[in-house]
């Protein structure tokens, strides 16, 4: 743009003109952008705000941002009105399964894909980027049965047993950062006596972190925040997790504002810590593959 | 090298088990496509000729459940609400995050960093705590939108989730909020992909902001658009937890998003077989407008490789 400002400017005097719009321009962009961050914020302060306030000062009018007085019983009033300390041990247990399983199968069924020419290789890896469009909500009915059948109802293991056998979005994503792995250092093992599975773990594995980094964030963010699997597999209140137990909470009281916000902000906790600790890995794996923390 | 000197045996042998090891390598992928999608594909045809209750047996019905589709009001008009729903969101979501996404690919702001993190936070909140959040800011009485309506207009403000006019685009605006930050940054990364040599050519030749936006950024975005309006209308189909927090399908069924109803008719009234129709007459539908929008797109998304002559 630089450029572009110069070429267009025979004149010293609307060079300067230029340069004043220019300033301009990115004082503008700023103010929005700036607006943009506040929009963003406005819920979370709103919540945290509404969070430490009494019931009557949730309802004055006109509404005042400072709770006054600040009202911090409102978070162990929230979380011991159901057991939310249980939901959040439940609600972990589910989701480290989850990565683990998730990340494990995706990166081996991924090195397969990668690594090996097999006949129906192309057509195997289309049918899996097919599923990719597959909207899966559509798939509860069968999925549900298929579970009762198994007698997996109100376990966790409905949650947690189908991320054992890979994720197409996972597989994908790690396919094509393994494909940018240089096959000479298998070569080079494969030299030294190493067998497939030496290499998997030896090289491809410390090599490809930043793509494993990502496809475990995203499946944290998708099975952490998942309501409906939860809300129709898990029927009894101690296996609940998160996400249904805030549910359940609001239908105990349903105007209790402070206390939803109180405990809604107790639920969002997790995901941004995880967030803040690992948001290369966030940022890094969208802008790879334009999706990504939307398993749905 | 001892496969040069026995060609026949060694090659042969050292591909099956080349082959050998792919196949079990992605062998977990292959048992789960069929235990948990080809599996319940199959069941999901199977039980939409059957009715159903999980109690007694299944009962064959034939074509029942879908002549009953056809003349089931809420059906329609969970298809309805869907659609509209769509097709404001996607392309409201779309011109957020691609014009946040132009704003940001500049060379003279910095932070980009910053900027990022901040956009990118609402996508990683759980769903339930973001429906009860906006549920309270929208609360016609005491929330802080119709709060603060009143103090600077003076006016009440609308009733938003309880007017039947305002509960889809209400509940678009906070679609948008949550998923705009996911979206900018894949725009933000194919914006940063485009050669800036395409713009110093073109500016040369004296072409200025807006020609250049028309004529290289938004050609060279296409397939990044076409992807946004895939997924995009997909999770309109996934849509649930702002339905069954926020609003009930109401006011006046004018949210009753299409996964909502299926639950409902599954999950509550136990009718498997009939809401088995239902996703199957979705699947398909969704299924064609995948492959409509991939033809469409034909006319107008540009793959760089084109330029290039591909490889």
């Amino acid at each position: 743009m630089v450029a572009n400002i110069a070429l267009n400017a025979p004149t010293r005097k609307n060079a300067l003109q230029e340069q004043a719009l220019s300033y301009l321009k990115v004082a503008a962009i700023y103010a929005i952008l700036l607006l943009g961050a506040v929009l963003v914020f406005f819920p979370f302060a709103w919540t945290i705000s509404t969070s430490l306030k009494t019931e009557q000062q949730t309802l004055a009018y006109p509404p005042t941002w400072v709770p006054d007085p600040v009202q911090w019983e409102n978070y162990p009033d929230a979380l011991t009105a159901r057991p939310f300390g249980r939901y959040y041990v439940n609600t972990t247990i589910i989701t480290t399964l989850s990565v683990i399983g998730q990340v494990l199968s995706s990166a081996v069924v991924a090195y397969g894909f990668a690594r090996f020419r097999f006949p129906g290789r192309g057509f195997l890896f289309l049918v899996l980027l097919s599923t990719l469009m597959i909207p899966f909500h559509m798939l509860i009915i069968p999925r549900f049965i298929l579970f009762k059948y198994l007698g997996w109802l109100d376990t966790f293991l409905p949650l947690i047993v189908p991320n054992f056998f890979g994720g197409a979005f996972s597989i994908f994503l790690l396919r094509q950062y393994f494909l940018t792995i240089p096959l000479d250092l298998d070569e080079a093992a494969k030299m030294d006596g190493a067998n497939a599975f030496q290499i998997f773990m030896s090289i491809i594995l410390p090599l490809a972190r930043p793509a494993l980094g990502a496809v475990a964030v995203f499946e944290f963010v998708s099975t952490w925040n998942d309501f409906l699997g939860p809300l129709i597999y898990l029927s009894s209140d101690r296996n609940y997790t998160v996400s249904i137990g805030l549910a359940a909470f609001r239908n105990d009281y349903f105007t209790a504002w402070h206390l939803f916000m109180a405990a809604s902000a107790v639920a969002m906790l997790a995901p941004l810590v995880v967030f803040f600790l690992a948001q290369k890995y966030f940022i890094s794996g969208v802008a790879l593959t334009g999706s990504g923390g939307s398993k749905g | 090298m001892a496969t040069i000197t026995l060609p026949g045996k060694k090659v042969l042998s050292s591909r099956a088990r080349e082959a050998l090891n792919g196949y079990l390598f992605i062998s977990p992928w292959a048992l789960g496509f069929l235990v948990f999608v080809i599996g319940p594909m199959i069941g999901l045809i199977w039980l939409s000729f059957h009715r159903w209750d999980l109690i007694g047996d299944p009962r064959h019905v034939g074509w029942r459940n879908f002549e009953r589709l056809l003349r089931d009001r809420l059906f329609l008009k969970s298809m309805e609400v869907t659609i509209i729903y769509g097709l404001g969101r996607v392309p409201l979501g779309i011109i957020v995050a691609l014009g946040t996404a132009l704003l940001l690919n500049n060379r003279r702001i910095k932070f980009i960093g910053i900027w990022r993190t901040i956009y990118y936070m609402p996508v990683v909140l759980p769903p339930v705590a973001i429906a009860l959040v906006w549920m309270w800011i929208y609360n016609p009485r005491y929330g802080i939108l119709n709060s603060t309506i009143q103090q600077v207009f003076g006016v009440p403000g609308p009733r938003w989730l309880d007017d039947p006019a305002l509960v889809l685009p209400s509940l678009m605006i906070m679609a948008v909020w949550v998923a705009a930050g996911r979206n900018m940054i894949i725009y933000l990364s194919g914006l940063q992909g485009i050669s800036s040599e395409l713009y110093e050519a073109s500016a040369i030749d004296g072409a200025g902001y807006w020609r250049q936006f028309f004529r290289i950024t938004l050609p060279l975005l296409t397939p990044v658009i076409f992807f946004n309006l895939i997924t995009g209308m997909i999770d309109t189909f996934k849509l649930f937890s702002q339905a069954y927090i926020m609003t009930e399908g109401g006011p006046r069924n004018q949210s009753l998003f299409f996964t909502y109803y299926l639950f409902q008719k599954g999950f509550q009234q136990y009718q498997m077989g009939y809401a088995s129709a239902m996703a199957v007459v979705v699947f398909i539908i969704i299924m064609a407008l995948t492959l409509l929008v991939f033809r469409w797109s034909k006319a107008w998304v540009f793959y760089e490789g084109e330029l290039t002559g591909g490889n």
